[in-house]
């Protein structure tokens, strides 16, 4: 076996599997705070990058204006869907909220679609692209970039809920609803703001996703690649989502190498995470980090 | 079968209380419905009855995901694979020379053996865990699909042999009717009696209360798998049906929107109705067609050219199925089926209704 070419492997694995980890931490965000459980945070990803691409190409705004942009108008979409969609539905079986972000996520994707068309859009250059060698390895520049903001996401995150006001009440209400409700913080703007947060981080993820390959609707599939990440880390633990992220980006690129070398099966790239997702199931379906219920099915 | 009784209908045994068609009135009601119907393709153009069909094989794939939604509380987001799974079954059990006739229960069949390989992990998972699984589920099966050249003819599809019975061929629209309308008539009959019975009874209080269930000695893992079986095999039959209807099968048609599609029939016709499968069936099969209507009507105008309405008549239909799953959760979540009830029994107490 190459060693070269395995490190390259595990490189791209971890550079992906940021993203996915970045992404699986503003799922695990909404499930915390809300527990909604979101199959919709793809589009987030899509909606965002589109939102993105559209200022930057249609009215020529520099980066850092469009970027800023796109995050202020994530913020209220956010906002707007928790508010139109999702409080209604409080209170209802999980079924029911489940199917409600599930229509959302095939809404979005058309509408995409409809707007922008099917076929992927190139961002406007932004960062030089250059080959950077780094122990011995070749790597873009834009990866290394991706894999920055990535770490830059995790460690706001961190900040956020170890010291700032929002983000203590925030890890309050996900402990228990009405203790924090009788210390004063306010749950639906808890709730709204998670969904906010969410919004805007995975908007980033998808920008920094277009800057790399260019937007396409194939940006949805993140938000498809963050179940096995969470479900690997366990639902409800941030580091848990970061790590499953991690692991996940990894094994595909592993699995597409022996898939190449001795199966020949093709697509185990795509496929190889869900197997491994029902593994992670059947074994141990709290995660590595989750809290376990104690209750048996 | 709940819902208003004419006065002076007292029950006076279980037998009674457990019928079908609790009146003389709805069984009269529903020999007429199926005669209307067999009177359907003397009357209807080609279009027409191919939508019928389709809402027919539809409605009876939707009936096996509501039993596992609406009557066991499991949720599935990959009962378009097994519906796929079923048509390519048939399709081989038919190359095979097993007469289609008998080929299409073999899909349901082998169908529901898949289904109870993937609804494995419903012994051990519930609520979120268990939609995930059968994501992973979707998402595998589709994977399998796309490489079992043996099973599924691969990227080239697979052609299918006409339902043919005695050497008479039903591989025309007026003629393919009947077969639909009969399977329909069986299929919807077997799950309505299945609710009347031990079993359908038990996979309503695995949904109601799994702890007060498994007090009452209903063994859990038994009956989640078995609601997988059953869902699986009404899939099946639906995809055979399919199948043998379009004569050729695609990779490409099962993809997670179709199962997105039929989490959208049950919802919409309503959970835990055996009626309201169909209803939703007939919604989703007869939405698309009324946003082609539309996009018709505005063709040509300034709304037309501004929003390219006919050129992105697809991507449309999607929005619609997605905002019509959020519409109905927010303002009808028990579905069409409570609605018609509504409807009945503000006819029965007419002049009276408050």
């Amino acid at each position: 076996m190459e060693t070269g070419l395995l490190f390259q492997l595990v490189l791209n694995g971890l550079i992906v599997g940021a993203l996915y980890g970045v992404v699986a931490m503003s799922f695990v965000l909404i499930y915390k705070a809300s527990q909604v459980v979101n199959f919709a945070q793809g589009e987030f990803l899509l909606v965002g990058a589109w939102v993105c691409w559209w200022l930057l190409t249609t009215w020529q705004l520099p980066f850092w204006a469009g970027f800023l942009v796109t995050l202020a108008f994530m913020t209220l979409f956010g906002v707007i869907l928790q508010v139109v969609v999702l409080r209604p539905l409080i209170g209802e079986p999980v079924i029911s909220v489940i199917m409600a972000t599930v229509g959302l996520s095939i809404f979005f994707q058309a509408l995409m679609k409809w707007m922008f068309g099917v076929f992927a859009q190139p961002f406007p250059p932004i960062f030089p692209v250059e080959r950077v060698r780094i122990l011995g390895l070749e790597v873009q520049s834009v990866y290394l970039m991706s894999l920055g903001i990535s770490l830059l996401i995790m460690l706001g995150f961190w900040w956020f809920f170890t010291w700032s006001k929002h983000g203590l009440a925030m890890r309050a209400t996900a402990f228990d609803q009405q203790v924090a409700q009788s210390l004063g913080v306010s749950v639906p703007r808890v709730f709204a703001m998670s969904w906010a947060i969410s919004a805007v981080v995975s908007a980033v993820a998808g920008v920094v996703v277009g800057v790399v390959n260019g937007v396409s609707s194939a940006l949805s599939f993140y938000g498809i690649k963050v179940f096995p990440a969470v479900i690997l880390g366990g639902l409800d633990s941030v580091v848990g989502a970061v790590l499953g992220g991690l692991i996940v980006g990894v094994l595909e690129n592993l699995a597409q190498y022996v898939d190449a070398e001795w199966l020949n099966w093709g697509n185990m790239y795509q496929v190889a995470p869900f197997y491994a997702l029902i593994l992670i199931l059947l074994i141990k379906p709290y995660g590595l980090f989750g809290t376990k219920t104690i209750e048996r099915v | 079968m709940s819902g208003m009784t004419p006065a002076g209908d007292f029950r006076s045994s279980y037998r009674a209380d457990t019928t079908i068609f609790p009146t003389r009135g709805s069984r009269v009601a529903l020999l007429i419905g199926i005669a209307i119907l067999c009177t359907c393709p003397l009357m209807l153009g080609r279009y027409e009855l191919g939508l019928l069909i389709t809402i027919g094989f539809m409605g009876i794939a939707a009936l096996g995901l509501n039993i596992l939604v609406g009557f066991t509380g499991q949720i599935s987001i990959g009962h378009a694979a097994f519906f796929g799974f079923g048509a390519f079954a048939s399709a081989l059990l038919a190359e095979h020379h097993v007469p289609v006739p008998i080929a299409i229960w073999g899909a349901g069949l082998m169908t529901a053996v898949v289904g109870l390989v993937f609804g494995a992990p419903a012994a051990r998972l519930k609520g979120l865990y268990l939609a995930i699984a059968t994501l992973a589920a979707q998402f595998i099966l589709e994977d399998f699909f796309a490489r079992a050249r043996w099973f599924t003819g691969g990227v080239a599809g697979r052609i299918t042999e006409p339902y043919t019975v005695f050497g008479v061929s039903f591989d025309r629209e007026e003629t393919y009717f009947y077969v639909v309308l009969a399977h329909v008539v069986l299929m919807f009959l077997a799950a309505a009696n299945l609710m009347r019975t031990r079993d359908g009874r038990a996979l309503v209080a695995v949904r109601d209360h799994y702890l007060s269930a498994e007090i009452m000695g209903i063994n859990l893992a038994y009956y989640r798998t078995l609601s997988f079986a059953i869902s699986s095999f009404f899939a099946g039959v639906g995809g055979a049906l399919y199948a043998h209807y379009l004569l050729f099968v695609s990779v490409e048609a099962f993809n997670i929107l179709f199962s997105i599609q039929f989490l959208a029939m049950v919802i919409i016709g309503g959970l835990g109705s055996v009626m309201g499968s169909l209803m939703g069936a007939a919604f989703m099969v007869l939405l698309p067609e009324l946003v082609q209507v539309g996009a018709d009507l505005l063709a040509g105008s300034a709304i037309d050219r501004a929003l390219k309405l006919g050129a992105s008549i697809s991507f449309l239909r999607e929005m619609v199925v997605g905002a019509a799953i959020i519409l109905f959760l927010i303002f009808e979540p028990d579905g069409l089926a409570h609605r018609w009830r509504l409807v009945k029994a503000y006819w029965k107490l007419y002049p009276y209704s408050h």
